[in-house]
């Protein structure tokens, strides 16, 4: 049973004929995970847009829980929960007066759906008297979370919801959403770390309005079509110089504390070593690496 | 219903909790009434002037009386010579100079008629225009006198009366001025940049993601400016009647319902330029270039508008400020009642029904 419904989106933007979204098509089922990954720019929030029935799209057609964007989107604002981008609280109003307001709004009550929010909601309810304002970036998309949740949305869409957020509160956001799902809302993210990414049950990699590739995490990695290798050595600058000029490369780019590096034929790593070692390099370290998404991402950026 | 309430309960927080706008909407209108009231007033008091007085009789001795008197007038000294007038002239120290030509008193007893001779520094004329109809005013009033008592009528002069303000105040004229100024800028740039607030912070993203109707988001954010508006309106007119001692003439009822018109007026045009802007800034320039200039200007509260050219006479038809201005002005002031001011009040219903209109049809529901 499908939640979301792409196809064939299209969005054009301004007098110089942008094309922010270029004939996308996916679809979500209902009670999964599904993250848009890419860099600033890619078109995530141009769907997310979309999908939460603020912008027409100008080709495709797209549907939310059945219902058109277009012609049903008086019925689809009374179903979906949605997270923008910016943080898109009253930071002028505490954090009480922010969920009971949304609450609503969305015609509920704060004590209607309670359970919904209570394991976001107990980390928060200490501060339930301060500010949204002086809120920290963490508690901030906790809060933003909950007032997005209060209605009981069917589908939840997030729009980069971690950004700017410490990696712990980043790792309880995740076990929130995980909870989420059993409750079988279906939820649409979009996020610039490639780390999240594993955690999506499917993601799409997009970019320049183009998705590249939608599977699972595992799928994603299992396609890798290379061996990848990870090289290390006490000059890191110097190592991606004689990288870039070894004859059998195909690839090459740092990665963490490594490089990365995938030969054009055969694996020679032997005689890698060697080269490096003849042009200066100092504890030359060579073995395979474990691939991750960002990988598969690179590679399909070409 | 309980969300609208809830909406406005908002609003209610956000004016209440930003000092800043507060100062604005409470401390402004205030202000602005003081300012005006006592430092910006075309009323002129202890001018320093020099009579010059070659009769020395009994009639220039008593004119000379009467404006040492007067409390806009404080008499220097007695300069003879002509030269020593003009220097005193030049270096600012007089604002006006009067001479009485010798044999005042022969002249108007025997010819019936006589002549002052009144020099006023017209550097700026506004003071000199005020400072002559002083000293104008107070002959004529030593010139009835004497025909009272007199068996032969001195010639008498057209009598001017100082209509609704005998006393040359300045506040009656500035007092609708401020009124229409306060509400243009509260109504007009706070509703304008609430709305857009709402844009730029991107809460207005989630608002629109919800059942509550946009329309009534609109509605939600204009009704605690109206309440707030009509504060102001309360705070102003208590100022001017027991600060600056100006009395409502008219029905009070009256005023309140003619402000309210306006202000309804302003905040539609606060949701039309809110519904055209995307930026806080953008909404507070055009509400003061666009809204705050004109009202200045074409309201008639600073600058009469019969002396404009004719394009800018049309134009100023067209402000809505002009038209509560000359309501308050026949209320407050002259007393009048509605028949008197049906027109202008169906002028400006007119003005708020198209803008309301333009807004509402050009109002977005989505993001673009």
């Amino acid at each position: 049973m499908h939640s979301v419904i792409v196809s064939h989106l299209t969005k054009i933007y301004g007098k110089e004929k942008k094309v922010a979204v270029d004939d996308v098509s996916f679809s979500v089922d209902k009670g999964e995970i599904f993250g848009l990954i890419g860099a600033d720019g890619a078109g995530k929030t141009t769907i997310f847009r979309v999908l939460t029935t603020l912008l027409l799209p100008d080709g495709g057609s797209a549907s939310v829980g059945g219902l058109d964007v277009v012609k049903d989107f008086e019925q689809i604002r009374q179903t979906i929960g949605y997270m923008p981008g910016k943080f898109s609280l009253y930071q002028d109003l505490t954090v009480e007066e922010n969920l009971s307001f949304f609450a609503t709004l969305f015609g509920t009550t704060v004590a209607e759906n309670y359970e919904l929010i209570k394991d976001i909601y107990v980390q928060i309810a200490p501060f339930k008297n301060r500010r949204a304002g002086k809120l920290s970036g963490g508690m901030k998309q906790k809060l933003a979370l909950c007032c997005a949740l209060i209605h009981k949305p069917n589908v939840l869409f997030l729009d980069e919801p971690t950004t700017g957020v410490d990696p712990v509160s980043r790792k309880e956001f995740w076990e929130m959403l995980k909870r989420l799902k059993e409750q079988d809302i279906t939820i649409l993210l979009s996020t610039t770390y490639m780390d999240e990414a594993n955690l999506c049950d499917r993601i799409a990699l997009i970019q320049e309005g183009k998705i590249l590739s939608i599977d699972t995490p595992a799928n994603i990695i299992k396609s890798y079509p290379d061996v990848l290798f990870a090289v290390k050595a006490t000059n890191m600058h110097q190592l991606l110089q004689q990288l870039l000029r070894y004859p059998e490369r195909l690839s090459s780019y740092a990665f963490g504390e490594f490089a990365h590096f995938s030969f054009k034929g055969t694996p020679d790593t032997d005689g890698l070593v060697t080269y490096l070692e003849q042009h200066g390099l100092k504890e030359v370290m060579v073995k395979t690496a474990d691939i991750t998404i960002e990988d598969s991402f690179i590679k399909l950026l070409g | 219903m309980k969300q609208f309430l809830s909406f406005v309960r908002k609003e209610f927080l956000h004016v209440l909790r930003d000092r800043k706008t507060l100062f604005i909407l409470f401390g402004m209108p205030v202000v602005q009434i003081l300012i005006f009231g006592f430092a910006l007033t075309n009323e002129v008091k202890n001018s320093t002037i020099v009579v010059v007085d070659n009769a020395k009789d009994l009639s220039s001795q008593a004119i000379i009386t009467r404006i040492e008197a007067s409390r806009y007038f404080q008499i220097e000294k007695n300069l003879v010579g002509s030269k020593e007038l003009e220097a005193a002239f030049r270096t600012g120290e007089i604002k006006m100079a009067i001479v009485f030509p010798a044999g005042f008193a022969e002249s108007l007893q025997h010819q019936n008629t006589a002549q002052i001779q009144v020099i006023a520094d017209a550097s700026d004329p506004n003071t000199a225009t005020t400072l002559t109809n002083y000293v104008s005013s107070i002959i004529r009033d030593y010139q009835t006198e004497m025909n009272v008592t007199n068996q032969l009528p001195y010639r008498i002069q057209p009598e001017l009366r100082m209509l609704y303000n005998p006393q040359l105040k300045g506040a009656p004229n500035f007092v609708p001025g401020v009124m229409s100024l306060v509400l243009m800028l509260v109504c007009v740039m706070m509703t304008a940049i609430s709305i857009v607030k709402e844009k730029e912070n991107g809460t207005m993203e989630i608002l629109l993601v919800s059942p509550f109707k946009p329309i009534m988001v609109v509605l939600a954010k204009a009704l605690p400016y109206l309440l707030l508006s009509i504060i102001n309106v309360i705070t102003i007119l208590l100022l001017s009647v027991f600060v600056l001692d100006l009395p409502i003439v008219g029905s009070i009822l009256l005023l309140f319902g003619e402000s309210i018109l306006f202000i309804i007026t302003c905040l539609t045009l606060g949701i039309f330029i809110s519904v055209k802007t995307d930026s806080q800034q953008t909404a507070m320039l055009i509400s003061l270039v666009g809204m705050l200039l004109p009202t200045l200007l074409f309201s008639g509260f600073l600058f009469p508008i019969e002396n404009m050219p004719l394009p800018l006479q049309v134009f100023s038809n067209i402000v809505p400020a002009k038209w509560y201005y000359l309501m308050v002005k026949s209320i407050m002031i002259k007393g009048l009642g509605f028949s008197y001011i049906w027109k202008e009040t169906l002028i400006l219903v007119g003005i708020t029904l198209f803008l309301l209109l333009i807004s509402l049809k050009s109002f977005k529901i989505r993001l673009a």
